[in-house]
């Protein structure tokens, strides 16, 4: 790999070297700088913060105060609350769903497989559109229940895609040892299919979980109860709209202890970014793998 | 991203010989699907017929009857597909009617094509709202597109892998980032109190309105797109680059190509497949621009400079309570963007046949 990739390399002149080196060292700043003042603003000192004008790059202390506020017990507290339940729940039913969809697809022969493969694969085509789907919602009685927020992107067709196709690469003598051993379809799944699929379930997994955790539009459309809010609309309401978080919203902390709005904002969006960079080391080993899979396969 | 992939799946999976014979029979049920069930026992060991019938065509409920257990467990993920991806479908009746809200569902007054006088007679918020889409598109078809390509071609250039890889980590990562949380940063560092502001005010200059300013909304937009994607973009792009044979640039070496030259022979014409099907399949998406993405921004810059067609039925529909009139332009343009999909397919399709993904 490494020497194909040095293909067009030839003794490059120490200009062009140069200049990639500033290329990739801007960009990378590009992307790391918000990050740094973002966290370092969540923990700097009041006055630090008053006297940067708002946005600090590198912080002067070490300061817990607005984490503390946060989770005193008020709206961001139970907003994470409501996106891990959702973020947890959601990735149960999806991958519940989903596998087994992938599975019954993915048996040679079985009984009405050609038209709910279809079924799968339109559904990655189109969407049916804002209004409809609001509408559908409705009907079922699910404005403003935590299922609105799972329930209609519960199965990516996608997804159920790639399971299907690695579940297809086991080869048919494990299943069939299995069958012939007196094991039917569902205890072929669960107890040698699953296991032999840890790796493309993970994946898959955290491409859902990070779904649902970033989700913000659906809560916006079907969540008026604020106490339901997922941690995304509580960002929206109180960092990209700047809408004030009086010492209720903090669990009823007294005014005057407050730490700076600019530091609790950049708590609010650090403790939102967290579950991210933590699965963000596994999505990146795994993920080229599952876009190419998608891609260049074929 | 996700729909190139979904469409080479696809079609994958339409030109998978052995598993798609006699994908349309027009006999009877039976017969038909009895006869591709044969050939695929054929050529796959120890298929359903072959482990359990002994290869006899068996009857539609007695297969119906043997997959129960498959049935069973195909249910749960095809009925939540059905409800939330097809019986929508049925909701789009309601861009011929006039809706109200709190009327039961299926009472209201059918007003015919009423609800697409919009469209047709050229309403001046629907023709901004697609003048804005349009445009949006455009730029980005311009802007966002080659970005990846670039950096792609940088990155392969690099000589130590390790640094490539570290850079690789740090760029992929915006990719996995809410809207909600790229734009809080985006104020962070742009914004009225932002970091360049800051810089700005205390160096004794003037502030920039980047965020509020509808000249500049498209060029926000695009920035943004930029910093969130362009590090995912060059997965397949650095896939495709390793396709590459090295003897190629070898024999430009020998023949004495500059690098600039090997580039432009050599490592251009490898990934160009890659680069048309790309192409094709973002203008079949050219009416989709990042919805939630505008929606978060759009008080900031008014509606005339921000309105596109998804934002237009959004507060058309669910906010200004004309249901009917959004359904019916949301229909129009689900239809118009299937045609499209599908239309890039065919073409992405012939392209690839031509050697884009061909293995």
């Amino acid at each position: 790999m490494s020497t194909i990739q040095k293909g067009i390399e030839d003794g490059p002149a120490m200009s062009s070297r140069v200049l990639k080196t500033v290329v990739l060292v801007v960009c990378c700043a590009v992307v790391v700088i918000p990050f740094l003042g973002v966290i370092s603003t969540s923990i700097a000192s009041q006055q630090h913060v008053t006297n940067s004008g708002g946005f600090v790059l590198w912080p002067d202390a070490l300061h817990l105060d607005a984490y503390k506020a946060i989770f005193n017990g008020g709206v961001v507290q139970r907003a994470l609350l409501v996106s891990v339940v959702i973020a947890v729940g959601g990735t149960l039913i999806s991958l519940a769903g989903s596998t087994m969809l992938a599975y019954s697809l993915s048996r040679p022969g079985s009984f009405g497989q050609r038209p709910i493969l279809m079924i799968v694969l339109f559904s990655i085509l189109f969407s049916p559109g804002l209004i409809p789907n609001y509408l559908v919602v409705k009907q079922f009685g699910l404005l403003d229940s935590l299922f609105a927020l799972i329930l209609p992107t519960a199965i990516s067709g996608f997804n159920v895609i790639v399971l299907r196709s690695f579940f297809m690469g086991i080869p048919d003598s494990v299943l069939d040892s299995a069958r012939i051993d007196g094991a039917g379809d569902f205890r072929i799944f669960w107890s040698i299919v699953l296991p032999l699929s840890r790796a493309v379930l993970a994946v898959v997994g955290l491409f859902y979980a990070v779904g649902y955790w970033n989700a913000f539009f659906n809560a916006m459309l079907y969540i008026s109860d604020t106490a339901k809010w997922p941690l995304q609309l509580v960002l929206r309401t109180y960092v990209i709209n700047n809408t004030e978080l009086s010492s209720g919203d903090l669990g009823g902390a007294a005014a005057d202890q407050l730490p700076p709005q600019e530091s609790i904002q950049m708590a609010i969006l650090v403790v939102s970014l967290v579950p991210i960079l933590i699965v963000y080391p596994f999505l990146q080993r795994h993920f080229a793998k599952g876009m190419l899979t998608g891609a260049v396969k074929g | 991203m996700a729909r190139t992939d979904a469409l080479n799946s696809l079609q994958t999976d339409r030109t998978t010989p052995s598993d798609r014979a006699g994908a349309t029979g027009s006999g009877p049920p039976g017969t038909a699907t009895d006869r591709r069930f044969g050939r695929r026992s054929g050529s796959r060991s120890g298929s359903r017929s072959g482990s359990r019938s002994g290869g006899k065509p068996l009857s539609w409920w007695a297969r119906a009857r043997r997959d129960k257990v498959l049935l069973l467990m195909a249910l749960p993920g095809l009925v939540l597909l059905l409800v939330f991806h097809y019986l929508p479908l049925l909701g789009n009746l309601i861009a011929f009617q006039e809706y109200l809200p709190f009327v039961p569902f299926g009472r209201s007054a059918w007003v015919g094509l009423d609800n697409f006088a919009v469209i047709f007679n050229g309403d001046q918020e629907f023709l901004n709202a697609l003048k804005n889409t349009l445009l949006i598109t455009l730029v980005q078809v311009i802007f966002v597109f080659p970005a990846p390509i670039a950096l792609a071609l940088l990155l392969n250039s690099l000589l130590s892998e390790r640094i490539k890889r570290v850079v690789q980590s740090v760029l992929y990562l915006p990719h996995f980032l809410s809207w909600v949380i790229v734009i809080a940063i985006f104020q962070q560092i742009l914004g009225g109190s932002g970091l360049i502001n800051n810089f700005l005010r205390s160096h004794g200059m003037g502030t920039i309105d980047f965020l509020g300013n509808p000249d500049s909304f498209i060029a926000l937009l695009t920035s943004q797109v930029i910093w969130k994607d362009t590090g995912w973009g060059t997965i397949l792009f650095l896939a495709a680059l390793t396709q590459i044979d090295p003897g190629l640039y070898e024999a430009a070496r020998v023949d004495g190509a500059s690098r600039w030259r090997q580039l432009w022979h050599v490592t251009v014409p490898g990934i160009r497949g890659l680069i048309i099907l790309l192409l094709i399949l973002r203008l079949g998406d050219s009416l989709t621009v990042g919805f939630e993405q505008i929606i978060l921004q759009q008080n900031l810059v008014g509606r005339p400079a921000s309105e596109v067609l998804d934002t237009y039925v959004y507060n058309n529909g669910v906010l200004a309570g004309q249901w009917g009139v959004s359904a019916a332009v949301g229909l129009v343009k689900g239809l118009v963007a299937v045609v499209l999909v599908l239309g890039a397919n065919k073409i992405a399709h012939i392209f690839g046949e031509a050697g884009v993904y061909q293995k």
